[in-house]
């Protein structure tokens, strides 16, 4: 039965939403074209719904065919009204577009079924914005490196720790925004923390650093000679200071 | 020179055939140009056709320590322009059988070398050469980094002092990073250490690093130690690689590091400090 040229069927389209409190010509241009300039791509060709039910009660009477034209101007798509107030259906139906009731396939479903960093909301893309880094805050793999790090240099692990399995030369540089592990001869440079966590540690198998430092405090190796020298040692900040100390 | 057509430059993808030899170091002075004129030349004389070329572009040498520098008519950037073809240019040894020279020009710097120049006769010689040494300039800039670009294995030559250690281990960290088979994602280069310039007395008096020293810092398998000796110094006056001065320490260290880079297992030698006997110190034997 393939026969049928086409098949009905129910979706949820992802549209903004532009709920007009107000409306005057030169306001309105002024206003959505900062909007837009801001993310052109993301209102380039943008299916609009121009919600009426905020519109203030008393507001002198709106050429729609105008705004329509002025949305299209900025590269919007405006495809329905949304809440007309009575009295408006006819003049709302002259332009073209489709009718929604209050209430329906609006805000109260949209924001479930549709994807998060696409704001439902035109005026308030900051929220969203905020959400998705949220997400990326969560737990960073550490960075593993096997072989050798050799002078000149530098491996950075950022927002993570640093495991290295094999010596660190002199003249090279570890950093890590985390712990710094060595399991070689560390003999080069090592910062752990250094975005400034203080609770940051470097640990190594044999220290023969030219400099160690977490976030920020750090020692030379001719401090170092006297501490833990060529032996398992870990660095740690404890009241601002640093500490080596043997493993 | 020999006789076979010129070969036209190959695609970028074509596989390498040859094994394409870095001999590499960073700093300057330690052996370089030494070590490619006696490892190419071992290779020859172990019956695979092998070429040297200098990648010295302006600090011609290696014609010199080959002891051909009087037949330098057309040379590896007359080649990268195409002014010349490669068999125009390639100097065939007239001592080894099997061995090739390309020289540097003298008279041009190092960005006469262009990357697609240079693979292109990379290519056309690995079509029938078994081994193309790459005698590298020092330093670390784009004349060095061409010359390990295509490498297949390094031979990183280090004197037993720390400067040159450090920049041995400097170059060791391109070798990881800046290579043709870096960035095609394949087995990395394989890295040898070359020993050269060796005093054991200095090094039992502390004034030298020793073997051991050495290899824990940079980490990489020993290819071999030369000892420090005169007859380098005399065989390079003479032109003559000093690997085909048999009798000398420096020659048969050669010998052995040829042996091993071909898979060979040979005994390290001329480690120890030697006591030498009154007969043998009265004949200066070296």
């Amino acid at each position: 039965m393939n026969q049928l040229s086409f098949q009905l069927k129910g979706s949820v389209v992802t549209a903004i939403v532009l709920e007009l409190y107000r409306y005057s010509r030169a306001d309105f241009s002024a206003e959505l074209e900062a909007k837009v300039r801001q993310a052109p791509m993301f209102f380039h060709q943008t299916p609009v719904v121009i919600s009426l039910e905020k519109l203030e009660a008393n507001a002198p009477s709106i050429d729609f065919t105008d705004l329509i034209a002025l949305c299209r101007d900025f590269g919007l798509r405006p495809m329905a009204f949304k809440g007309a107030p009575a009295g408006l259906g006819e003049e709302l139906q002259a332009t073209g577009l489709v009718l929604i009731p209050a209430g329906q396939g609006g805000r109260a479903t949209v924001p479930e079924t549709a994807p998060a960093p696409v704001p439902a909301v035109a005026p308030e893309p900051e929220v969203v914005v905020r959400t998705v880094v949220e997400e990326k805050l969560v737990h960073r793999p550490s960075k593993i490196i096997t072989r050798p790090i050799r002078s000149g240099q530098q491996v950075y692990a950022e927002g993570s720790d640093l495991i290295v399995m094999a010596a660190v030369s002199e003249g090279a540089e570890i950093l890590a925004d985390g712990h710094i592990h060595v399991y070689g001869p560390l003999r080069g440079r090592a910062l752990a923390g250094v975005r400034g966590d203080a609770q940051a540690r470097i640990f190594c198998q044999s220290l023969e650093a030219e400099l160690v430092s977490v976030a920020g405090n750090f020692k030379l190796s001719d401090s170092l000679r006297e501490l833990a020298w060529k032996a398992p040692a870990q660095v740690y900040l404890l009241d601002d200071t640093l500490h080596v100390g043997a493993l | 020179m020999n006789t076979r057509e010129p070969g036209v430059a190959g695609k970028n993808e074509e596989r390498l055939l040859a094994k394409i030899i870095v001999v590499t170091s960073g700093k300057g002075g330690v052996g370089k140009t030494t070590s490619s004129a006696a490892i190419g030349t071992g290779l020859a004389l172990r019956g695979f056709k092998t070429a040297i070329i200098d990648f010295d572009v302006g600090l011609r040498n290696l014609d010199l320590i080959m002891g051909c520098e009087r037949r330098v008519v057309y040379d590896f950037v007359n080649v990268i322009n195409k002014e010349a073809t490669l068999n125009q240019a390639l100097i065939k040894d007239k001592r080894t059988p099997n061995l090739f020279i390309l020289p540097a020009s003298q008279t041009r710097d190092k960005d006469a070398l262009s990357q697609e120049g240079v693979q292109a006769v990379l290519n056309e010689l690995s079509r029938d050469f078994d081994y193309i040494v790459c005698d590298s300039p020092a330093g670390i800039e784009k004349g060095a980094q061409m010359a390990l670009y295509y490498a297949d294995i390094a031979v990183v030559v280090t004197n037993p002092e720390v400067s040159s250690v450090r920049d041995s281990d400097r170059i060791l960290g391109i070798l990881q990073s800046k290579t043709r088979r870096v960035e095609a994602g394949e087995e990395p280069v394989q890295e040898h250490l070359l020993l050269t310039r060796y005093n054991p007395s200095r090094v039992q008096a502390g004034e030298m690093l020793s073997v051991q020293d050495v290899e824990d810092i940079l980490a990489i398998p020993l290819l071999g130690v030369i000892p420090e000796s005169e007859a380098v110094l005399k065989a390079s006056n003479q032109g003559m690689p000093v690997i085909l001065e048999k009798e000398t320490e420096a020659g048969q260290a050669y010998s052995d590091a040829v042996a091993r880079l071909l898979g060979e297992e040979v005994e390290h030698r001329f480690l120890e400090v030697q006591k030498k006997g009154f007969f043998k110190r009265l004949l200066g034997g070296k």
